[in-house]
């Protein structure tokens, strides 16, 4: 019952099968986490339309408050955690022109709809109805990003690859140092954005 | 009056000005409490899963598995699908799970909506703008996935475990996030 091809569906060759990319209890787990995660962003506000658009205004920092205090907990689990082995860091490449190029038209979509991907889902199960027209979109602008990849990781791909080291490890500070400091500087942040809203 | 300049600039979408104070509405819980907890999850997730908190790539395996359904040679003909065969992921699952358990949160708290035009929208766009917003989800939605692919994540993944674990590119990548929609937000609702 684990691993791609060994579930029961004896399909004929023109039906393609689907496959279970995890055994039964790794997905039962996924579930369990998705369902946390989006019971978590639906008390937090971010389900809604007019805060997720609120933040593009710079009106309303729900989100903000929200992803930072998520960050600053995260960084300083990280800080304890990775010395001592118990989180093995699960870092993807950096590659700016990606990042940038990819990141600024994500920007463009997110104004447009609205919603993020893991908000999308959850303003689905919160009941937005415009939500399920934004996860077609989202649906067929993956595939349409399949049928492009190649001319674009051989263009924009190939500036600015910096592989997956981490900013501990790029800074000539020692990493404990880097990590408080990232916290510190979080921390006023929100401090700030708690006095102006 | 920029109100006037709005109608002007897109005409017959019944465009209002927003109120300088929008009444925005108020999460049922902390965003300091939730922000906390997401941490805490992102942290399990890594140390007894290694797994990243994402969503993005759960509509990628959707994508592949139905293009398999409806054109199985051009799917398994492309090189991303090559490198990410599309199966019922633990992404996939996880994006399923969100959809429950803003269900189960919003049913608790009295907040489940079932409507298409939402308050904000209304106020800029009038009642009249189904059309409007059926595209601006629809484009939206692929423009936003298009870019996530390229980028390598979406707010979960790059905005949340990403910056967490210090990757330069996945700060970048939160910051351009920002930079487009703050942009295009700003030109629908404010211009």
């Amino acid at each position: 019952m684990t691993g791609p091809g060994s579930s029961h569906d004896k399909t004929t060759a023109d039906r393609p099968r689907t496959r279970l990319g995890e055994p039964v209890l790794i997905l039962l787990l996924a579930g369990i986490a998705g369902l946390v995660f989006g019971f978590l962003l639906q008390k937090g506000g971010v389900a809604k339309f007019d805060i997720l658009i609120g933040v593009l205004l710079l009106e309303e920092l729900t989100v903000l408050k929200v992803m930072l205090s998520a960050i600053v907990v995260g960084v300083a689990g990280m800080t304890v955690l990775v010395p001592l082995g118990l989180i093995t860091p699960q870092v993807k490449d950096t590659v700016i022109g990606l990042n940038v190029v990819g990141g600024v038209i994500f920007g463009v979509g997110f104004g447009l709809m609205g919603y993020c991907p893991g908000t999308a889902a959850a303003a689905v199960g919160q009941g937005n109805l415009d939500a399920i027209t934004g996860v077609a979109g989202l649906i067929a602008g993956s595939y349409l990003y399949a049928m492009l990849s190649k001319p674009i990781s051989n263009t924009v791909g190939q500036w600015g690859q910096c592989g997956n080291r981490r900013l501990t490890d790029i800074l000539p500070l020692p990493g404990i140092v880097v990590s408080i400091g990232v916290i510190v500087l979080l921390v006023i942040v929100l401090a700030v954005i708690e006095m102006v809203s | 009056m920029t109100g006037a300049l709005a109608v002007r600039a897109l005409p017959g979408a019944g465009v209002h000005e927003l109120p300088a104070s929008y009444p925005y509405p108020e999460p049922a819980w902390s965003p300091y409490l939730v922000g906390g907890l997401i941490g805490l999850l992102t942290l399990v997730l890594l140390s007894m899963f290694s797994r990243r908190l994402g969503a993005s790539s759960g509509y990628a395996d959707i994508a592949g598995l139905a293009g398999r359904g409806i054109a199985p040679n051009h799917t398994n003909n492309l090189a991303y699908f090559r490198e990410n065969p599309p199966s019922i992921s633990w992404t996939l699952v996880f994006v399923v799970g969100i959809v429950v358990g803003a269900f189960l949160a919003a049913w608790t708290g009295g907040e489940t909506t079932g409507v298409y035009l939402q308050n904000l929208w209304l106020a800029r766009f009038g009642e009249d703008s189904l059309t409007l917003r059926t595209a601006t989800s629809l484009v939206g939605g692929m423009v936003m996935a298009f870019g996530a692919r390229m980028a390598g994540g979406c707010t979960s993944g790059h905005g949340i475990s990403g910056t967490l674990q210090l990757a330069p590119g996945s700060w970048i990548a939160v910051v351009a996030f920002f930079i487009g929609g703050i942009v295009t937000a700003m030109l629908l609702y404010r211009l």
